[in-house]
């Protein structure tokens, strides 16, 4: 670093040095590690190729303090914010990283260890060490991993033990106050889903006020062999959340992974989803829609590594952005050599419902291995004046037509999700959300 | 009183003026078939009286009813009783057929002023349309025209006429790609769904159709206009004699115009 550090990154390493010490030594170490190489880095600028469609000038310029625990702890949030349909098993929340458990129920049926990070570290630090004290690449690309693993004191561990079958959906939320403006949290997520197990997993992204706070999010899921995860994302922040996350998912084999994603809120938000598919046959799928208005900026970045035989994915994902919004899609699968056998394909199809919003997308294919099925495609359009015609040849309203349209097209990317409340719910959110209102007025 | 009155239409499609001055009085209950060579402006005339972008009207006038239906937008014009079925139904995927035909009969009744349909006596509607236009109810749970075939998505476009209970029923080339058997089904919805109170504008290339659906006025199209008009006989001669006899007696229609060439 030449010049002096940012705003964002002074006030940082101001609230790194109010964080206590855990006395686990390596623990310490890895924060203390992960500090200094965010520091050295800065903030990813606009050269940073994995970050050239989301300037970050002027958060560098935001000097945040640590949201502040026992605000955090007293925050008023109704049950109502993050009650959903479908999702009745155990559920951990916390509000501006802080785990709440007058929020919470732990309870989460036999065969499951959900537990507040900070309560099994203190329980038991060794098992966590792998995760924690991993290491990230130095690099401004990975700033943000490196800020949460200096500055996560709690989050989600969350062990299915083998052979379980999970009935109930268990539910992650992460609140984000909105009651602290100019501050950050930070949470760390460690799920393990052990062999021949299954169960269903919603992340849960809400605000319940309108204060500019930023949250950050490092998820690890580890699905053993023969198991299956399936992971609802629902992203509903306010439109002054900033929230960065990662989301990094190991497959042994025969595991099989499901993602489902619908992004809806947030000012700024980075997505950040890596597979590592290491086990032969592993499965690994994906789905995705995000709707954007206004001047909300959305970032996603879908990785997938092939690293094994016979091994699949499928990536399905959907965009509309409307007003002034940016939406950035960038779908990357990488077939490493020696995984033969490989079936991988990626779509992402976007459609642009006014001429000041702005979608990139951009599907990556890099294969080094001899047999392998591999397809990409990405599109950006309008909707098409055929159909809305003929909607409209019927008596349906334009605005409606529109709308009914734009449903259409993202309902693809949802339709697959097993839990049909939950998939109501989701396209309902996302009916509301769409730009009816705003062309009618 | 007549229910549709043009007088001297003139449209232009990309700045190229395709009617050139058609003028077509429709009564209640009639069914006016109209013919003529490709190119003549056949698709042009149910596209410009169903509103469709891109279709510019730079004279004349068209009456429905008593209302200035150039005046109307295309949803305006479905919901006081105008409907066009497609010569190419679109499909729509993740729209389902059923949902689509509800939300479109209750837009049309809230725009008139009636109460709308709950889902019971929607689907008490459907039942008795399917009957009547022998359609499985299979291709209601699919969504619209999608994956249909030629028959399937023509018998979905009078079904849906069935369900709308239009005034007017302007069909768009309807037994293009048919074989025999579908044109007949469709021709038998068709049948079933004419009254003393509904009026048809059957736009055809063939004469076949009209075996089927019996006109009571058959007119040709040609060079942007109406040239001839008759009973279905004409369409007999049409179908014996095609259409080079008519330069004969209006010399002003180019040769192209009656060859079906694009001019």
């Amino acid at each position: 670093m030449t010049s002096a550090p940012s705003p964002f990154v002074r006030a940082a390493l101001d609230a790194a040095a109010g964080v206590p010490a855990t006395g686990i030594a390596w623990l310490d170490a890895a924060r203390r590690e992960n500090l200094e190489a965010f520091a050295e880095t800065g903030l990813p600028e606009g050269r940073n190729e994995a970050w050239k469609y989301t300037p970050l000038r002027a958060l560098s310029q935001r000097a945040l303090a640590l949201a502040d625990a026992a605000m955090a702890a007293g925050a008023d949030v109704p049950g109502a914010l993050f009650a959903l349909p479908g999702v009745d098993g155990g559920r951990a929340v916390f509000v501006d990283g802080v785990f709440r458990a007058d929020l919470s129920s732990l309870d989460a049926g036999t065969g499951v260890e959900l537990a507040p990070l900070a309560v099994a570290l203190a329980a038991q630090p060794e098992p966590l060490r792998f995760a924690l004290a991993n290491r990230y690449r130095r690099g401004a690309a990975d700033a943000f991993a490196h800020l949460n693993a200096a500055l996560a004191t709690d989050g989600v561990v969350l062990r299915v033990a083998d052979n379980a079958k999970v009935a109930k959906p268990l539910q992650i939320v992460h609140v984000t106050s909105g009651a602290q403006a100019d501050t950050a949290w930070h949470a760390r997520v460690l799920v393990e889903v052990g062999k021949g197990a299954s169960v269903d997993i919603v992340e849960h992204f809400v605000s319940a006020g309108a204060a500019t706070q930023l949250g950050t999010v490092v998820a690890d899921y580890t699905v053993r062999e023969g198991a299956t995860l399936g992971l609802a994302i629902l992203q509903d922040a306010s439109p002054a959340t900033t929230l960065i996350r990662r989301g990094q998912v190991r497959l042994d084999a025969d595991a099989q992974a499901t993602v489902h994603a619908l992004e809806l809120g947030g000012a700024l938000v980075r997505h950040e989803l890596t597979a590592e598919v290491v086990g032969d046959r592993a499965r690994f799928d994906t789905r995705g829609v995000f709707a954007l208005a206004g001047r909300q900026h959305l970032d996603t970045q879908l990785e997938v590594h092939h690293k094994a035989r016979d091994t699949a994915s499928d990536a399905l994902w959907r965009g509309i952005a409307d007003g002034r919004s940016r939406g950035v899609f960038r779908g990357a699968i990488v077939v490493a050599e020696g995984a033969d056998g490989t079936d991988a394909s990626l779509s992402n199809k976007n459609l642009l419902l006014s001429g000041s919003a702005e979608i990139d997308t951009k599907p990556e294919l890099e294969i080094y291995a001899d047999e392998v099925k591999a397809a990409h495609g990405a599109t950006i359009g309008q909707l098409d004046e055929r159909s809305l015609f003929y909607l409209r040849s019927r008596g349906i309203p334009l605005v409606e037509a529109r709308s009914l349209l734009t449903l259409a097209f993202c309902r693809a990317a949802l339709e697959s999700l097993p839990n049909e409340a939950l998939r109501e719910h989701l396209g309902d959110l996302l009916v509301a959300r769409l730009p009816a209102s705003t062309a009618a007025e | 009183m007549h229910m549709l009155k043009i007088d001297n239409l003139h449209a232009r499609v990309e700045g190229k003026e395709i009617l050139k001055g058609l003028s077509l009085t429709v009564n209640p209950g009639e069914v006016h078939a109209i013919m003529g060579p490709n190119g003549a402006g056949k698709s042009t005339l149910g596209n410009v009286l169903s509103g469709r972008e891109g279709y510019e009207v730079t004279e004349g006038t068209v009456s429905f009813g008593g209302q200035d239906l150039l005046a109307l937008e295309p949803e305006e014009r479905a919901a006081v009783g105008v409907f066009l079925a497609f010569q190419y139904p679109v499909e729509i995927p993740g729209v389902n057929n059923t949902y689509f035909l509800r939300a479109a009969l209750n837009a049309q009744r809230k725009f008139r002023g009636e109460d709308e349909l709950d889902s019971m006596r929607f689907l008490k509607l459907v039942r008795e349309k399917l009957k009547i236009m022998q359609i499985s109810d299979e291709l209601l749970h699919r969504a619209v025209n999608e994956g249909f075939s030629g028959g399937e998505k023509k018998r979905n476009e009078i079904f849906q006429m069935a369900v709308l209970e239009p005034k007017l029923a302007i069909l768009d080339e309807t037994d293009s790609g048919l074989d025999i058997d579908a044109l007949k089904q469709v021709a038998e919805g068709v049948n079933a769904l004419r009254s003393p109170a509904r009026s048809f504008l059957v736009v055809t290339h063939y004469q076949r159709l009209l075996d089927y659906i019996e006109p009571d006025f058959v007119h040709v199209l040609a060079g942007g206009r109406i040239v001839e008009s008759g009973d279905k006989n004409l369409a007999l001669k049409l179908e014996a004699e095609g259409y080079a006899w008519l330069a004969d007696k209006h010399p002003h229609l180019r040769k192209a115009d009656l060859a079906g060439e694009a001019a």
